[in-house]
């Protein structure tokens, strides 16, 4: 725990309230999470803290979690609300090594919303379910007034069946791990905040929102050696890593160089002033498995549509334990710490 | 990409650190002016490809770290007023100020925005022609013809509910001053790139000629960094201190007239307050008599309570180049991006940050 000292003079600002970096998937998240959410309703199964929860019943094992979605706009380039809230609820089962089954789908719309928009999300509800091989079971509505609601929040919670062998959690990469991620980072937050500030770029940068269960399968069914999944959503590749690094009590050393990262996202992260390993993704994977089986887990990743670009990009370490260091193109090195409040725009 | 993978290609980016340790004799101190150089440093990893004989220091070239504890007081203070709209570079959020920071006022319900540019904080007041807004107008050279041209904007348009909190603050003038301090002997001076777009390299010629001390303007990518580092050791190690420009492609010697104009027009010199360094005459802007209905500071009287500095903090010494934030004991202890004590941990441009963030 970071130390609370009061300074006197500093305000800091630990006071009484709840900043919206406190949901940016920065340290003030994560410390909001382990601090004061968890600790009053601990268990030895929500502890682990993994994207979902992972449990045994009558002999089977299965994953659960839970998600809500509130992105603004509700529509933009590549993906909409509705097919972010069925991708990123199915990646976080995936991300346990679960195979997706069932989800529940709830909204919460602002009046206002037109049917004609709603429809369009629930198309596009409907064709990620498809895609991904789950069926929507249950639900609910509730209509809230101008005002209390922005357009349209999701929550989905999801339910996926963990096969036998598999053993995946941020909490299990070993010293000489191989760690893989997916492909090109940064397009989806890109493409929402380039919707929203109204920015055209000479070629659009479409989100990556995909759904990853397919792929998963694809890996685990050539090695069940996959040590730790984890989707670099909110605080991108970078809080990723940490939370491996964290988790395991490992270092990671990663090369700038071999990170991909499309040119329209680069140009777009110079224009304001990000750093694209902060930027979400929300249909990429990061893997962290074992070095002999690493090339042929990148090739079967390869041949998948969400995984052609797909690039080993480090190793775990037992130097700089809880850390990740990026070499960079020039040869030096650079910690990478996670994303430490909102991703701001810089002023000069 | 075109026109950024130049400037960090690999080989050239070797071949010029073979060059700096090839030319560089005798120990150097350096200082990157800006926050933007400090990261550029930092996130490459150039301090440890650097022979030990050349030293970089970061200097106060960061808008957010200058500005003093009682303006973000005053900014703080003017965002409780009724009716009210404050608009703001973001990272200036989470700057603390004596009692509070514009981000916790926030979250107590205070109406702050944050904007891209000031193009944004008009179009606020436009939408909104109930409120007050008034615009945090923090920065230098560069930022001041946005400023200009946003109030003349205004006033062409009649927009009456439109204010600025002038803040602006003038390079050349700080240098004067941190070389007339003379805590630090700088044998060189890593010139700022966007801010010389603007001025162009002239007014930065007193500093080789009256204080010896050599002068390269640079862009912010590894190889303009690099590419200055070789053209100050030569300079040095040849005893001729002047004035050359490395970001070509960026600043004329002439700079912008046109920014320069519009600067003049609505604004003219005035004392400035810079955290760590105090008032400077002529080191800042304020708004021309005709210009006064957009000045916050003249529309909106306010009180403050007594400023107060957060104790141990070294943003100040950091600012002046005396210390570097290893010298800090808060850093990284108490002083983090979550908990800042200072500004310099705030800002993604200040040096403390910079460390944290890239720091090995």
């Amino acid at each position: 725990m970071l130390p609370i000292i009061n300074t006197g003079c500093n305000m800091s600002d630990r006071s009484n309230t709840i900043f919206l970096a406190h949901g940016s998937g920065s340290k003030l998240s994560h410390e909001l999470i382990e601090k004061r959410l968890v600790p009053p309703l601990i268990n030895p199964i929500l502890s682990r803290l993994d994207d979902s929860a992972v449990f045994e019943y009558r002999g089977g094992r299965f994953a659960f979690t839970t998600d809500s979605y509130v992105v603004s706009p509700i529509f933009f380039p590549g993906g909409d609300i509705g097919r972010l809230a069925v991708c990123g609820t199915v990646n976080d089962l995936a991300m346990s090594g679960a195979s997706p089954l069932y989800l529940s789908l709830s909204f919460i719309i602002e009046e206002g919303l037109t049917f004609e928009e709603l429809e369009l999300v629930l198309d596009s509800i409907k064709r990620a379910a498809e895609e991904a091989g789950v069926s929507i079971i249950t639900g609910d509505t509730k209509v809230v007034n101008r005002g209390s609601a922005d357009k349209l929040f999701i929550n989905t919670s999801g339910i996926g069946v963990v096969a036998e062998g598999v053993d995946i959690s941020g909490s299990n990469a070993r010293v000489g791990d191989k760690i893989i991620i997916s492909g090109a980072i940064g397009d989806h937050g890109i493409a929402v905040m380039s919707q929203r500030e109204g920015l055209k770029f000479s070629v659009p940068i479409q989100s990556d929102c995909a759904p990853l269960n397919k792929m998963v399968a694809e890996m685990l069914a050539v090695s069940s050696q996959i040590h730790c999944l984890r989707d670099p959503t909110r605080g991108g590749l970078a809080t990723a890593l940490n939370e491996i690094a964290r988790q395991s009590g490992v270092g990671i050393r990663i090369e700038e160089e071999r990170i991909p990262i499309h040119d329209g996202v680069r140009a777009a992260c110079e224009l304001l002033g990000f750093d694209p390993l902060y930027v979400a993704n929300e249909g990429k994977l990061v893997a962290v498995l074992a070095p002999e089986i690493a090339e042929k887990v990148l090739e079967k990743m390869r041949q998948n549509r969400y995984g052609h670009e797909a690039a080993i990009i480090g190793e775990v370490t037992d130097e700089h334990k809880g850390r990740v260091v990026m070499k960079t193109r020039l040869g030096a090195s650079r910690i990478v710490d996670m994303l430490t409040g909102e991703l701001l725009p810089r002023i000069c | 990409m075109r026109f950024i993978d130049e400037y960090r290609n690999v080989e050239l980016g070797r071949g010029l650190i073979a060059k700096i340790a090839k030319l560089s004799i005798r120990p150097v101190k350096l200082m990157e002016f800006c926050g933007g150089h400090t990261v550029a440093i930092m996130r490459n990893g150039i301090r440890q490809l650097l022979p030990p004989s050349v030293q970089l220091l970061s200097g106060p070239g960061c808008p957010v770290c200058v500005t003093a504890n009682v303006d973000i007081d005053v900014s703080i203070s003017l965002a409780g007023l009724p009716g009210v709209t404050v608009t703001t570079f973001g990272d200036m959020m989470k700057v603390p100020g004596s009692y509070s920071s514009l981000q916790k006022a926030r979250a107590e319900g205070a109406d702050i925005r944050i904007v891209y540019s000031t193009q944004d904080a008009i179009q606020i007041a436009r939408e909104n022609s109930g409120r007050k807004v008034i615009f945090i107008g923090i920065g230098f050279e560069t930022t001041a013809p946005t400023i200009a041209a946003a109030v003349l904007r205004a006033k062409a348009e009649g927009i009456r509910n439109f204010y600025v909190l002038c803040l602006l603050k003038l390079c050349p003038p700080v240098m004067k001053a941190l070389l007339d301090l003379g805590e630090v002997k700088l044998d060189g001076i890593i010139c700022p790139g966007h801010v010389s777009a603007i001025i162009g390299s002239k007014p930065y010629e007193f500093i080789p000629k009256e204080y010896g001390v050599a002068c390269v303007i640079s862009g912010f990518e590894p190889l303009d960094i690099l590419l200055s580092v070789v053209m100050l050791v030569k300079q040095i190690e040849t005893g001729q201190p002047r004035v050359e420009v490395a970001y070509r492609r960026g600043v004329r010697s002439e700079g912008n007239p046109v920014a320069r104009r519009l600067i003049d027009t609505v604004f003219e010199l005035s004392e400035a307050n810079w955290r760590g360094i105090g008032n400077i005459a002529g080191s800042g802007l304020k708004f021309r008599k005709e210009f006064e209905e957009f000045d916050a500071r003249l529309q909106f009287p306010i009180s403050i309570e007594p400023v107060r500095e957060a104790k141990g903090c070294l943003c100040g010494a950091i600012l002046r180049g005396v210390k570097t934030p290893l010298d800090c004991s808060l850093f990284r202890r108490v002083c983090t991006p979550e908990t800042p004590v200072g500004p310099c941990m705030v800002s993604s441009e200040g040096a403390c940050a910079a460390y944290y963030q890239y720091g090995v």
